[in-house]
């Protein structure tokens, strides 16, 4: 058991801080939830991908430096560390990537992921629905054969950032007379400006237009657009949500630098003595969410799956990222309150963390049936 | 970075368990807040056997050299089991005695020892051969304890000491409070973790409404919560015992007791009545968990020291 870093992950993360320090905005970009910040982004996501960083676990041919788990965890902890930008191109590098590295064809890897990598091709996820929410399953949005393809139609919503979005991937209804409702379903690409997509955006608590709901009349997608077997979109779409939630979809290193700036404002201005507490507690928990990771990647490497563990996570970083914004907006004062300030940002964005990628009410119920081995009651 | 036990540290920990499994360490329990401690001290002698107290010894004193890591793992299991006694306080006597034959007496289990660190009191003064005093001065040893007084724990039980000689006036008092925090924290967690085993087996054969209780969904999810708690705690206790540094010791120590405090709470919420009853063992591990919270740094005293490190993670 250590916690030491060989010399060539030592020189892997020297590396990344030196191009970091060399290459990352000196001003923040605009908020890549607005039309200008996500060309902003865009531009940033193509800078990092030009000298390989923008997605360094992934093989080389595609953009990455096979650089593996432990790499990248130190790679995210200097991004950050560094006040780096974020990641415009993220749902697509950890939902549907690791799904085509699983699942997809050769051809498909080829054709999706170096434009990924390079932000030139940027994914919005379409799973949720008006009436599928946590019963992600009930959704009705359907796929009917035709030739050569698929034609989509129904609504999806909730799609972040899919306003200036280029694709989308999502699941389909393709046989409505499958017996169970997790049947049946068909996990396709689609691209959000073929005929028949109406792509309406939707303000976000702070006004923000990024978030969208999807109209879909019979959109065609062709075969080579089907990620695995027609019918088998529901295994392989969670198939990635259990490592991906429980080890790269929020990166330790995002909090360890909050938590250190949140420290130094704190240093900074102080405040009443209350706020000790939540200063300290906020470092605790980035140390904590830090060493369970390199726990879980530990036990990852040595070929191990996370499955159901994954829901800790989910429910940790949601609720630690809201304490943490909350102590730096009450920390700020009457300046708190300002929209326009990185702390605000985040803070909104926090909120929404026990929502998305699966509620934390359906991550509670995952913990205690699935590994306290509690029975099932109703749902 | 390899933040995962070895086999060795598994079948350490698998032995201890299994050892601890089979002595009825509630009855032990029990018989010791009654002040009788000969069960106590035959489980201890059991404890030094398989080498819980070498692991904080050098090996010229008959230990193993300090070995942190495993020594979270046995107090995380000493905590499951609610072995009563100044656990804490023999390791960090260990460290602090400068004299071989005592530290030896220590490793063998003949002798048990206390420490009134920062605090008028002692744990187990009354049970314990050896008790230690630490002034600015230094390190001396106690000329007799004060009456017994009764912790929140019935398990523990306090006294005052008053010093007498003094036996080196330069302990290594900073390596002991480390020890006895990790220990200490480690211990917490143990607690933590039975409380959680405990009631989840409990709420899955009670049954009201015609229904186990566990599978209403507000029950589950403060199980969920608690589940939560303590797997956050586990790798902390584990990395401050890698890296012994002053702020991964402290987050584990906060961390480790405020989930088990948690747990507590939710266990005994969740027993209902029963869980309120002194004759139910699962009262031995409530009121542990209270006391753990505060001994060897409270809370408060272990976030200061967080916030006055600067950044030592990286
Ligand atoms: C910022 C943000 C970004 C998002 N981005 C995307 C995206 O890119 N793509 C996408 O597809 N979706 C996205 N979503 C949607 C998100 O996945 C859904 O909001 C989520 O699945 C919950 O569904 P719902 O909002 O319909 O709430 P509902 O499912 O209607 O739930 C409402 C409330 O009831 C609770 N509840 C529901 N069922 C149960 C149950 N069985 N037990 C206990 N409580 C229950 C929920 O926990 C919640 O508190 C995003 C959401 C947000 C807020």
């Amino acid at each position: 058991m250590d916690l030491a870093f060989t010399p060539g992950e030592q020189a892997f993360r020297e590396e990344a801080r030196a191009w970091l320090a060399a290459h990352v905005p000196t001003a923040s970009l605009p908020s890549l939830e607005t039309a200008e910040g996500f060309a902003a982004h865009r531009a940033w996501e193509a800078e990092l991908a030009a000298d390989r960083w923008s997605v360094v676990d992934w093989p080389v041919a595609y953009g990455g430096r096979d650089a593996g788990l432990v790499r990248w965890l130190l790679f995210e902890e200097e991004y950050w560390a560094a006040g780096a930008p974020g990641r415009v191109g993220q749902n697509g590098i950890s939902l549907l990537a690791p799904t085509l590295f699983d699942h997809g064809t050769e051809e498909q890897r080829a054709r999706v992921l170096p434009p990924m990598a390079r932000g030139e091709v940027v994914w919005a996820q379409a799973w949720s629905e008006p009436e599928a929410g946590s019963d992600l399953a009930s959704l009705r949005s359907k796929a009917v054969r035709t030739d050569g393809g698929w034609l989509l139609s129904g609504q999806k919503t909730w799609s972040s950032r899919a306003a200036f979005a280029d694709r989308a991937f999502g699941l389909f209804r393709s046989d409505p007379d499958a017996a169970k409702p997790h049947q049946g379903l068909t996990y396709l690409m689609f691209d959000l400006r073929a005929p028949g997509v109406t792509v309406r955006p939707i303000a976000r608590l702070d006004g923000k237009p990024a978030f969208a709901e999807l109209f879909l009349d019979e959109v065609f997608v062709p075969d080579a657009d089907v990620i695995g077997e027609p019918g088998q979109g529901w295994r392989i779409a969670m198939a990635a949500t259990g490592n991906e939630r429980g080890l790269t979809l929020r990166s330790p290193g995002r909090y360890r630098a909050a938590a250190d700036r949140l420290h130094a404002l704190w240093r900074d201005r102080g405040g009443p003595d209350g706020m000790r507490t939540r200063v300290a507690d906020a470092l605790i928990g980035a140390r904590a969410y830090q060493v369970f990771t390199y726990a879980a990647a530990s036990r990852f490497l040595d070929g191990a799956s996370l499955g159901p563990e994954s829901s800790l996570n989910k429910v940790f970083w949601s609720e630690y990222d809201i304490a943490l914004t909350e102590t730096a907006l009450d920390l700020l004062g009457a300046e708190g309150e300002l929209a326009d300030t990185e702390w605000a940002e985040r803070y909104v964005f926090a909120l929404a963390g026990p929502i998305y990628a699966g509620t934390n009410e359906i991550q509670r119920d995952i913990i205690a049936e699935r590994l306290l081995g509690l029975p099932k009651g109703r749902r | 970075m390899r933040l995962v036990l070895d086999d060795e540290q598994r079948a350490f920990t698998d032995s201890l368990e299994s050892m601890l499994t089979g002595a009825d360490t509630p009855s032990v329990v029990r018989e010791w807040s009654r002040g009788e401690h000969g069960s106590g001290r035959a489980l201890w002698s059991r404890l030094a056997a398989a080498g819980v107290f070498a692991l904080a010894a050098p090996e010229e004193y008959d230990g193993v050299g300090v070995r942190p890591v495993e020594l979270a793992l046995a107090f995380t299991a000493l905590g499951r089991h609610v072995v009563p006694g100044p656990l804490v306080e023999t390791i960090a006597a260990a460290v602090l005695l400068p004299t071989p034959d005592l530290v030896k007496r220590l490793v063998s289990g003949e002798t048990l020892a206390t420490v009134a660190y920062g605090g008028p009191y002692a744990l187990d003064g009354d049970a314990a051969d050896l008790c230690l005093v630490l002034t600015p001065d230094g390190l001396h040893a106690a000329t007799g304890h004060g009456p017994v007084r009764p912790s929140l724990d019935p398990a523990r039980r306090l006294t005052t000491l008053t010093p007498g000689a003094l036996l080196t006036s330069e302990p290594p008092l900073a390596k002991a409070l480390l020890l006895a925090r990790l220990t200490t924290a480690a211990q917490a967690l143990g607690v933590g973790l039975a409380l959680l085993d405990q009631t989840v087996r409990y709420v899955r054969q009670r049954t009201q409404f015609g229904v186990p209780v566990g599978s209403f969904q507000a029950v589950k999810h403060q199980l969920a919560a608690a589940k939560t708690a303590l797997e956050f705690a586990r790798p902390l206790v584990l990395a401050a015992a890698v890296t012994l540094d002053p702020a991964d010791v402290a987050a584990a120590k906060v961390t480790a007791g405020e989930a088990a405090y948690a747990t507590a709470r939710t266990a005994l919420q969740l027993h209902g009545a029963i869980g309120y009853t002194a004759e139910y063992d699962l009262s031995l591990w409530l009121t542990k968990a209270r006391t753990l919270r505060t001994a060897w740094g409270s809370p408060e005293e272990c976030r200061d020291t967080v916030l006055s490190a600067g950044d030592p993670h990286c």
